[in-house]
């Protein structure tokens, strides 16, 4: 299996188009598992209009506090890093939802009055569409544990000739958490100042886990070369280009894949594909 | 009774900090004894995030049942609430003056956290 992850800084440069796209071109003769971890924001189900086969909550570890055995040390409180337990002389106030499910709380408590319990954070919905199987995680409202969610989409991986991951935007924890252990990251960017500026974080963090980098440059046309000569000077591939095109955005805003209605965009996958040795050989 | 004042320095002169997660002191104030102490709260100025519920339970612990302050936000708030810990609004004065304030009945209570981030 080939693992390739699709991560940029900068949102809205289109890596679901990309990830998507890629899915569409690469599942004519592989088999191709797509996962959404952009879980605060998946939208590639959008692009892909997957039957949905299996759904359901995806849960992770709190406290939960026995009073009657709790003397409000307060021993719990100092060891959490995160301040999701408070004690007050008579009673312990949780907050779940800034909780990182690190255990240290149930570790530390001298009494044994912390257990852990199961809490929702988030859902995932399984199933395909074509030959294109297909996972999404959807984070919860007002939930902090992104890291966990996509952790836990990434589970989920299945057979398949190829694994598309859609990561979600930026350069920090949940960034990371989508590309780790993957064969390649497309870093797909706009050659503007906010496309380069947002990209040259991206590629610094993708550089410091050793993966290996490619980018594609969507929008091609507009702005300037800079977003060109910096790729050339940090040794990242060029993997393709995608023109600027009114058809793109057009087929996008309708939620229509431009993979099946613009010609040229069908091409800049091809050619992606090809630069990243993803291809069957025939 | 102990009355708990976020503030931005040690001294009873000092001003009074609106923000109460972050401020640098809790000054703790005995209205029995006429004494005042300082709380360095530095330790949560540098947290990245829930500064206020360690300032609240910091408060919990010293034993204060009120809190002056600009305004509390809904998780500290949940601690103090558990604690039997009122909150009162005071402006931009001197802890000194907020307790004055407060005592001549011139605070009004904040009864809830309203739309401040958590």
């Amino acid at each position: 299996m080939m693992r390739i992850a699709v991560a940029s800084g900068k949102g809205g440069t289109g890596k679901t188009t990309v990830a998507t796209g890629l899915a569409l071109y690469l599942s004519r003769r592989q088999s191709v598992h797509v996962i959404d971890c952009d879980v605060e924001a998946p939208n590639a189900a959008l692009l892909l209009h997957p039957a949905i086969f299996l759904a359901g909550p995806v849960m992770r570890p709190v406290p939960a506090i026995d009073e009657s055995r709790c003397d409000h040390c307060g021993k719990c409180s100092d060891a959490c890093r995160f301040n999701a337990i408070a004690v007050t002389a008579s009673r312990v106030v949780l907050f779940p939802e800034i909780c990182h499910s690190c255990g240290g709380c149930t570790e530390v408590c001298p009494r044994g009055a912390i257990t852990e319990r199961p809490r929702a954070i988030g859902e995932f919905a399984d199933g395909s569409v074509g030959k294109i199987q297909f996972t999404q995680g959807s984070l919860n409202a007002g939930e902090t544990a992104t890291v966990a969610l996509i952790r836990a989409v990434r589970q989920m991986e299945r057979e398949a000739d190829v694994l598309l991951l859609d990561a979600p935007p930026g350069a920090s924890c949940p960034m990371i958490a989508a590309v780790e252990d993957t064969d390649c990251v497309v870093l797909v960017t706009e050659p503007t100042p906010f496309g380069l500026n947002d990209l040259r974080i991206a590629a610094e963090a993708v550089r410091r886990m050793d993966l290996r980098a490619g980018v594609v440059i969507n929008r091609d046309g507009i702005g300037d070369a800079r977003v060109d000569r910096f790729c050339a000077s940090a040794g990242l591939p060029v993997l393709g280009r995608i023109a600027e095109d009114r058809a793109i955005a057009e087929a996008y805003s309708r939620g229509e894949h431009p993979f099946e209605t613009v010609p040229a965009f069908r091409a800049a996958m091809a050619a992606i594909a090809q630069s990243l040795g993803a291809e069957a050989s025939a | 009774m102990k009355i708990a004042i976020s503030s931005k320095g040690a001294a009873p002169e000092s001003e009074v900090d609106p923000r109460f997660g972050r401020a640098a002191f809790l000054l703790v104030f005995d209205t029995e004894t006429g004494s005042w102490s300082a709380l360095d709260n530095a330790e949560a100025q540098e947290l990245a995030h829930a500064a206020g519920i360690r300032a609240a339970e910091a408060v919990c612990r010293s034993g204060a049942k009120t809190v002056l302050s600009g305004h509390v936000g809904p998780k500290a708030l949940a601690v103090l609430a558990t604690g039997g810990v009122q909150v009162f609004h005071c402006g931009a004065m001197s802890a000194l003056s907020a307790v004055e304030a407060f005592r001549n009945g011139r605070l009004a209570e904040q009864q809830d956290s309203g739309s401040a981030p958590a």
